[in-house]
């Protein structure tokens, strides 16, 4: 399994370190939402452990740490082991323009 | 026939041409009670069981290839019982109290071997870990022996003792603990389970579930037609969530991606399993003379039956670092399996919230050794609708109750295990 880094180009997977899924997105509930706590705890339960287990396509976290250091995310095909495309991850600072100078 | 020293001599006479096949191959029926889903070594000893223990003969055993293709045939035939946490220290005992009279009971050689398992330690905090573990399983009577290196140097004279980075202090010792012929073991269970009346149908593919009004499972969708049951238990372990999807069920596993290995057939070398406690590398010698090894699971999601390079090499570093000589051999094959891993490192063995399903599941890689036990309870639950009192902690509600049993210590982790 070889990942191709936006930033670095293709690297063999040993760079890299795996997150997993990236579906799961951690439940937000304002102080004040009133929901009940049996509510609250079933979002949490569902974000800590409960996981789809895609056998295809899935889109996951890849941490490139031995190269540009970057948040990855990868759309892979867990059964061929194929890559369909390698994207920075939204919100971390390597998704930014980087301006000459910087 | 009975398997016997006799049957076998009186075959020999004839050529072995007088073996009749050890299991039948029967057209699916229209109804069982019990549906095993999964024809591998869990799946054919819970239908055992049933029809054993617990009287209850109509049953298939559905393999959507051919039995023991799974992780039953790719596994490193390791048994033991030594585990710490209440929970697991009881099952897993059962387990090995099984093994010690699988081939009796089943009336199939298995190649069961007690040759001992030891868990190497390389620090004083490490050894006082598994002092307490081994102090674990002897209150709970099971052998246990703390060794130190000098003892260790006796048996197993050809491990790098003095590594700087990593020295061998001492280890601890299940000498019950061994290997056992995993494909025997398969074919053991297949051949009792059939003697019995168990109906074991292969290349028979689950692709749905048939429900009632009440959203009850009331049978199977088959790549061989419809069969309508009494009960379903899925023991599928690998592919357990793409089964449990067709019943519209989530659950708290991921499929990794396990490799192992094996080297070129050498003399009789290694006495019994070794463990490599500073990194994750364990070995023991088949009784054809390769030797057995593996380590760390790849660490991506994976239902691929195969692994990548750079685990290779980290098995292989572990191997080079707690025993320099295997440098000398050859690696002959590398194969991988997929691995239930369930988000606390322990198996489920539950009713589904699903009337009618019920779940045998998330064996991380640790499913060869409970093989037997597993088979048990879960034959248990799908005949008396409750727990097996060694299986009781292994529910699917409990990590909603923050009751995971965690042996590692590792938190919501799947891959880690």
């Amino acid at each position: 399994m070889r990942i191709a880094c936006p930033f670095c180009g293709e690297r063999e997977n040993g760079e890299f370190t795996y997150l997993g899924d990236a579906s799961p997105k951690r439940p937000t509930f304002a102080v004040d939402s009133g929901e009940s706590p049996e509510r609250v705890e079933d979002a949490f339960y569902d974000y800590v452990y409960l996981r789809d287990n895609v056998a295809g396509f899935m889109r996951e976290y890849w941490y490139h740490g031995g190269g540009c250091r970057s948040w990855l995310i990868a759309e892979r095909n867990t059964v061929t082991h194929e890559f369909r495309s390698v994207t920075a991850a939204p919100g971390v600072g390597a998704s930014k323009p980087v301006q000459a100078g910087e | 026939m009975k398997y016997s020293i006799f049957s076998l001599a009186k075959a020999a006479l004839s050529g072995h041409q007088g073996w009749t096949r050890a299991w039948r191959d029967p057209a699916p029926k229209s109804h069982y009670d019990v549906i095993i889903i999964g024809g591998g070594g869990h799946g054919l000893a819970t239908a055992y069981f049933l029809a054993n223990e617990y009287g209850i003969r109509n049953v298939a055993v559905l393999e959507k290839g051919w039995i023991g293709s799974g992780n039953a045939g790719r596994n490193t035939t390791i048994i033991r019982s030594n585990y710490g946490l209440p929970g697991n220290t009881g099952f897993y005992e059962l387990s090995m109290k099984l093994w010690e009279r699988m081939e009796q009971d089943l009336n199939y050689n298995a190649m069961v071997s007690q040759r001992g398992i030891i868990n190497l330690y390389h620090s004083d905090a490490q050894r006082d870990a598994f002092a307490r573990r081994g102090n674990t399983m002897r209150i709970n009577g099971i052998d246990a022996e703390l060794l130190d290196a000098v003892q260790i140097r006796k048996e197993l004279p050809f491990l790098n003792y003095d590594s700087p980075r990593f020295p061998i202090m001492g280890g601890l010792m299940q000498r019950r603990g061994g290997t056992a012929r995993h494909d025997a073991v398969v074919w053991g269970y297949a051949r009792a389970a059939d003697q019995r009346g168990v109906d074991i149908i292969q290349n028979c593919e689950v692709t749905g579930f048939v429900r009632d009004q009440n959203g009850k499972v009331t049978g199977v969708e088959t790549s061989r037609g419809k069969i309508s049951a009494g009960k379903v238990g899925m023991a599928v372990a690998g592919n357990t969530s793409r089964v449990a999807a067709m019943a519209g069920m989530k659950l708290p596993i991921e499929s990794h991606v396990l490799q192992a290995f094996v080297t070129e057939a050498i003399k009789p070398l290694i006495p019994g399993v070794v463990t490599f406690g500073a990194g994750h590398f364990y070995i023991s010698q088949s009784d054809k003379g390769g030797l057995v090894f593996g380590g760390d699971l790849d660490g991506y999601n994976s239902y691929a039956q195969r692994g990548n390079m750079p685990v290779v090499e980290d098995v292989c570093e572990g191997g080079m670092a707690v025993m320099p000589m295997i440098g000398r051999v050859r690696m002959l094959r590398q194969w991988g399996g997929i691995m239930d891993m369930s988000m606390d490192g322990t198996p489920i063995i539950d009713k589904t919230p699903i009337d009618g399903l019920y779940l045998n599941a998330g064996w991380c890689y640790g499913g060869f050794k409970a093989t037997p036990a597993s088979g048990l309870v879960f034959a248990h639950l799908l005949a008396r609708d409750e727990p097996h009192p060694e299986a009781a902690r292994f529910r699917l509600d409990r990590f909603r109750r923050g009751a995971m049993i965690d042996e590692k210590g590792q938190g919501a982790q799947p891959n880690l295990h």
